[in-house]
């Protein structure tokens, strides 16, 4: 990145970056925008759905990657063959497939089920949002699963048996050692994740959750125009990513690696 | 429980003949198969030259391709695949309506063939680049030192040598080629995903269909990974063994 932002003042990027411009003052003038204002506030609050299935299934698939890289790096047999399955599964199949199973699968099988219908549960069970956020977050939690593994089986062991010598416990040398050295090492491969992670969003439109692919959807739908709306939607996504890599670096820059 | 049990083993649904839906869902996984395998191949032709570009070409060349890539990196297959869809659909009626020849129908398989290709070359430019750059440069003056034209340079010294830094990215690749053709379904091709929900809708047999449609996905996957490790195998011949 350094080198090309140095020279973005070369003769024939100027040029470029010209010819760049000019495709987008073409596209403002000559292309259908004024149905934008009519949508803008929604498409804030459809990003806001967006950002808020990042985090929450970021999170939430971190946290389930933890013990399903350690069960696969350290743990018995009983435990470390399901966590294998579980991951081979969700990195064999598409998402899409995974979505529709939950959504329309068990959708279906909980609504014939009464004593579902009238517990707590079902008035959540009821909307797709519970099932997109599940199916997001066991396909980070396969994916980093994997990556912890690595993270988990690459710690140095004598580091761990340091962590022993100095009268640790097995509990206290995973929290104060283990842990964080294989989270450490994990860390570069997060940004890439939570990029994918992002892109992967939008697949819970088809189920009807509202997200900002959605609210374009509709646009769409309600203006019959094809390339505005996906061209803006493709614009905010690279926004999206663009805040997530410098966010990344960011955070990557407090904590000290070694190359 | 047991009415649970028996609504999941209604296996006959899954017969290959019509009254059952196990052939639909076998041609599904054809046009998945072949929409990938078209996929993958366009990409890499893409990506090699994508790569050489990107390390021969002249300024304006790689710029371009740098644009090119990150765009595609940036933003999500879904939108890609949509914009593309319509955009190369509209494309190709216009130039045919230019050159006199009227509307055609362009098939759903040759649209996808070409969203997945696109898709896949700018990754594969990425790894390509990378394993072209991983070959070291004193074998290729050595190789010029003995009088080797370029192209007995690319076939002898560049392309073996840049193979075991490629084969995993591009195998890589090759698994996501396959799970991302199930996002066709979402513009309406008759892929392994798109006849599964359909099978799915008429008999409300959700659950079963897309357990069988998983399956089929995960052995793709699990006789690509047995063929991958071979390729790597042979790839990494002569080379320090990792780990």
């Amino acid at each position: 990145m350094g080198p090309e932002l140095r020279s973005w003042k070369e003769p024939h990027r100027l040029v470029l970056i010209a010819i760049g411009i000019g495709i987008i003052v073409f596209a403002a003038v000559n292309m259908r925008w004024d149905w934008l204002p009519r949508y803008s506030w929604r498409l804030v609050e459809g990003v806001g759905t967006t950002l808020w299935l990042l985090v929450l299934t970021s999170v939430l698939g971190f946290l389930l990657a933890v013990p399903l890289g350690l069960a696969q790096a350290a743990g018995p047999w009983l435990l470390a063959a399901p966590a294998r399955a579980f991951c081979t599964v969700i990195r064999g199949t598409p998402l899409l497939l995974q979505l529709w199973l939950l959504y329309y699968g068990l959708g279906s099988l909980f609504a014939q089920y009464p004593e579902i219908r009238e517990s707590w549960a079902w008035p959540y069970l009821r909307q797709a949002w519970p099932y997109g956020v599940l199916a997001l977050t066991m396909s980070f939690a396969g994916y980093e699963g994997e990556v912890m593994r690595g993270a988990f089986a690459g710690v140095p062991k004598g580091e761990l048996e340091a962590a022993r010598a100095y009268g640790m416990s097995p509990l206290t040398s995973f929290r104060r050692i283990w842990l964080p050295r294989a989270i450490h090492r994990a860390l570069p491969t997060l940004a890439g994740e939570t990029v994918l992670q992002l892109k992967a969003t939008p697949l819970v439109a088809t189920i009807t959750v509202v997200d900002v692919y959605a609210i374009i959807s509709r646009v769409r739908q309600d203006t019959y125009l094809t390339y505005e709306p996906l061209l803006l939607l493709a614009l905010i996504y690279m926004m999206l990513t663009g805040v997530l890599v410098l966010a990344f670096r960011w955070l990557e820059a407090k904590v000290p690696v070694k190359s | 429980m047991l009415d649970w049990i028996a609504g999941l083993a209604s296996w006959e649904l899954l017969a290959l003949d019509p009254p059952g839906w196990g052939g639909v869902l076998l041609k599904g996984l054809a046009v998945s198969l072949q929409v990938a395998v078209g996929g993958y191949i366009l990409g890499f032709l893409i990506g090699v030259g994508g790569a050489t570009g990107k390390l021969y070409g002249g300024p304006i060349l790689r710029d371009i391709l740098d644009v090119y890539t990150t765009l595609v990196r940036a933003v999500p297959e879904l939108v890609l695949i949509l914009l593309l869809y319509y955009a190369g659909t509209d494309a190709l009626n216009q130039l045919m309506v230019l050159i006199g020849a009227g509307p055609m129908d362009i098939s759903g398989l040759a649209a996808g063939i070409f969203v997945i290709g696109v898709v896949q070359g700018a990754y594969q430019t990425e790894v390509l680049r990378g394993a072209f750059k991983a070959v070291p440069h004193g074998q290729i003056e050595a190789a010029r030192a003995y009088g080797m034209t370029s192209l007995q340079v690319l076939r002898r010294i560049t392309l073996p040598g840049m193979l075991p830094h490629a084969v995993p990215g591009l195998a890589n690749l090759w698994l996501i080629a396959t799970k991302d053709t199930a996002l066709l379904a979402v513009v309406g091709v008759a892929e392994l995903t798109l006849v599964t929900r359909q099978a799915g809708g008429t008999t409300k047999s959700y659950f079963l269909f897309f357990c069988a449609a998983g399956l089929l996905y995960l052995m793709v996957t699990l006789i690509s990974n047995v063929a991958i490790r071979r390729i790597e195998r042979h790839a990494r011949r002569g080379m320090p063994a990792v780990r």
